[in-house]
């Protein structure tokens, strides 16, 4: 196969690419330019975007013995992550840029762009395997190292782009022995230290990045009777689930910490209370995508686990699609789940849907909301 | 077998320039010790820059070896500005044309934000043409708060020829300095600095199939500059640091072939250029030949292909062994938008769709067949994925 090895210059896909050389494939290394400015992101190795990484995946390429290309995606990623992670905050919602870059470049633009170009498959270093079942369908699944589990983000992934994508690092038990392949390899890149925060916000600070580009606007810090407790600098700083930087100097009544239920940014209010009001039972979100195969019967509910976060646990639950919905409910609460935010939904460790959530159900029975319907006071909406 | 069409680049160092270059690597010396090993090595030394100013056509105390063409231009536009400013403070502006290379636009901008320059950016055409009127008239109103004017004389993405002459007789009369970027341009058209009446000009070995790492700044006689490195001194005190005999031996060498074979090289490559040409345009109804009104440099061909993206060309053509460009030389392999077409009045697809290819001594007539026969796939490849995006 022509496969297009995608090389942010960390040592995963560097090592995906080796491996899809000695599977004798074709293979052509692309690094994806998402900045037209790559000089003022994170320097070192935090990113995967500055001119150091897309030097160290030049280098991992030579060693490799493989073309090199950059290609210019900033115009793309611009549009399609950095704009969406704005205006999901600005709408009170907590987004997965990195889900978002899977989805909209990675394995839309970039695949796009290798088809047309008469390649037939994306390499990545992602830790995901991808299995074919007895009838020849395409799945996709946990990695081995579970640890580094990458299945998640990848739950966007069409049965078509399942087609297209090669993920050679999904059968291997951990990160470090992908590290000594590395150096065994002779790529300098073994020992570099991974990523973790957002790749296109340069210090890594979230709320001052989007304090900068949608204003702070001071508002109100209220409780669920909508008692006003303090103020805050911008409602956009607060994710679901917060504890800290509350700044709320009385105490609450029963002398328990208080975290964030609801962001709302129509009233610039964040509602705050105790713990258990951020356990959630029910998930739902109006737009989902099956990973490979559907479903049998979606509409009869199913046994299923979910994932909410790229490195959560795993909830056992039941699933259905209910008037075009998906319907999670979860047999055991999950606490701080934001509306934005993915659900992956999981058979076994197979990927076999997702889908942004748009309201969840809360476990207190007085408090089943929208993030928006708290306030407005609007019961249940679900 | 690769043919090579990115002669702008750099070109292929020639055979006859590495001997001379490894010949001269070999001795011992440094050109500023008394000593008679020091004699021999500046002997060289001398003879490189005696040579090179016959090859300008300048006086031979005129060039001032540096390591190469962006050294030459960060020497030549700060050290007149500073120069010009140091004898009358309220010389600030300098104009120049947004469609100059990054090696001259960088140190004007840098002196725009750390030290108080204004830079008059001259209004351009579609077809990459300065306005000289504009020039004639802005200098009668404000020829006293001018530092210099810093005008390329051959563009290294279109090709597109400055009247060097008339920008010279313009700002002459009024003691003015003009510094240009020959780098793309000298070996390829006759070029006297003699004759010019330019205050300075930059030029690079790499270009003319001498070594990397080589340039030089000619500065007239009658000019002063500011230097930017200090050191010991040499190179008349405009650029200290140990000079380089062996490199300014392989530069001049490179510098009189390619003058002495120059008529004779600019008619074979015009012929193969315009063929490109031709060629190009008769595959493909999407290519817009760049600047094919004005006049131009016989070694380039350039164009935009409409709904294409140069990266999509590029990968294509170079999958088929066909070395092209996009433009000039990009930042970390990141091809944005060509900043010469933006300056052009074009919008940012066509920018970001263009080809450059140049031509140079070793091309051959094949070498253009096979760059054509190769171009239908990689514009039927770059369209789709042109619409993917």
């Amino acid at each position: 196969m022509k496969v297009l090895a995608a090389m942010s210059g960390g040592v995963d896909s560097a090592v995906a690419a080796a491996r899809a050389v000695e599977a004798g494939h074709e293979v052509v290394g692309v690094h994806l330019a998402l900045s037209r400015m790559p000089g003022t992101l994170r320097t070192g190795s935090r990113g995967c975007c500055t001119i150091e990484d897309s030097m160290d995946a030049q280098r991992a390429a030579n060693v490799i013995g493989i073309p090199y290309y950059v290609w210019d995606f900033s115009e793309r990623f611009k549009l399609e992550v950095v704009d969406d992670f704005i205006s999901e905050y600005e709408a009170g919602r907590t987004p997965n840029p990195c889900m978002r870059c899977n989805e909209r470049i990675k394995f839309a633009a970039l695949l796009e762009k290798g088809l047309a170009l008469g390649f037939d498959a994306v390499c990545t270093g992602h830790y995901a395997s991808i299995i074919k079942d007895d009838e020849g369908n395409l799945e996709l699944h946990r990695s081995m190292a579970l640890a580094k589990d990458q299945s998640y983000v990848l739950g966007v992934l069409t049965a078509e782009q399942l087609q297209h994508s090669m993920f050679p690092l999904g059968h291997t038990a951990s990160k470090d022995l992908i590290r000594e392949e590395a150096a065994k390899r002779g790529l300098s890149v073994a020992a570099k230290p991974d990523s973790y925060d957002i790749c296109f916000i340069p210090e890594g600070d979230t709320q001052d990045w989007l304090a900068d580009r949608l204003g702070n606007t001071t508002g109100e810090i209220v409780d669920m009777q909508g008692n006003v407790l303090g103020e805050h600098k911008g409602a956009h700083g607060f994710t679901v689930g917060q504890r800290k930087g509350l700044q709320l100097g009385r105490p609450a009544v029963d002398g328990k910490p208080r975290y964030v239920l609801a962001v709302d940014v129509k009233t610039n209010k964040v509602v705050v209370g105790p713990q258990q009001a951020l356990a959630v039972v029910e998930l739902v979100g109006n737009k989902f995508t099956w990973c490979g195969k559907p479903q049998a019967d979606p509409e009869v509910f199913f046994d299923a686990h979910v994932q909410v976060r790229a490195h959560g646990e795993q909830v056992a639950c039941q699933v259905a699609v209910v008037d075009g919905s998906m319907v999670i409910r979860c047999e055991e609460p999950i606490y701080g789940v934001a509306p934005g935010q993915t659900a992956v939904i999981y058979l076994g460790t197979r990927v076999l849907a997702q889908t942004t959530i748009d309201h969840t159900v809360s476990a207190v029975d007085s408090f089943s909301t929208a993030s928006a319907s708290i306030l407005s006071g609007v019961e249940g909406a679900v | 077998m690769t043919v090579y069409l990115d002669y702008a680049a750099t070109a292929p160092l020639r055979k006859e320039v590495l001997d001379c270059y490894v010949e001269h690597l070999q001795t011992l010396g440094n050109p500023s010790s008394v000593h008679s090993s020091g004699q021999l090595v500046r002997r060289t030394l001398e003879e490189a820059r005696e040579s090179l100013a016959k090859s300008i056509d300048c006086n031979r105390s005129e060039v001032i070896f540096t390591s190469g063409g962006t050294e030459s231009e960060n020497l030549g536009i700060k050290g007149l500005y500073w120069q010009r400013v140091g004898e009358d403070a309220n010389r600030k502006v300098i104009i120049s044309a947004a469609t100059e290379h990054h090696g001259s636009l960088d140190p004007m901008e840098w002196l725009e934000k750390h030290d108080g320059a204004e830079i008059l950016w001259l209004p351009i055409d579609y077809q990459g043409v300065i306005d000289y009127k504009f020039l004639e008239e802005y200098l009668k109103e404000n020829y006293n708060k001018v530092a210099l004017i810093n005008l390329m004389w051959g563009n290294n993405e279109t090709g597109v020829i400055t009247d060097i002459e008339k920008v010279v007789a313009l700002a002459k009369p009024l003691g003015i300095p003009v510094h240009s970027d020959a780098i793309a341009t000298f070996g390829h058209i006759p070029i006297s600095f003699a004759n010019s009446g330019l205050s300075a000009m930059s030029i690079s070995a790499h270009k003319i199939g001498g070594p990397v790492g080589a340039g030089a700044l000619i500065v007239s006689r009658a000019t002063k500059l500011v230097s930017i490195i200090h050191g010991g001194g040499q190179e008349r005190g405009m650029r200290s640091g140990t000079m380089n005999a062996p490199v300014a031996k392989a530069f001049a060498l490179a510098a009189d072939l390619a003058v002495k074979e120059l008529e004779a090289e600019a008619k074979r490559l015009n012929v193969l250029r315009d063929k490109l040409v031709r060629g190009v345009l008769a595959i493909s109804p999407l290519a817009n030949h760049t600047s094919a009104e004005a006049l131009r440099m016989p070694h380039n061909a350039h164009f935009t292909f409409e709904g294409c993206s140069g990266d999509s060309l590029l990968f294509l053509l170079d999958q088929q062994g066909v070395c092209v460009s996009v433009g000039s030389a990009c930042q970390a392999g990141v091809n944005g938008p060509s900043h010469v077409l933006l300056a052009m009045g074009r919008n940012e697809r066509e920018a970001n769709g263009c080809l450059r290819m140049t031509l140079g001594r070793e091309t051959t007539d094949a070498d253009v067949d096979v760059f054509l026969e190769a171009l239908p796939k990689a514009l039927d490849g770059a369209l789709r994925a042109g619409l993917t995006s």
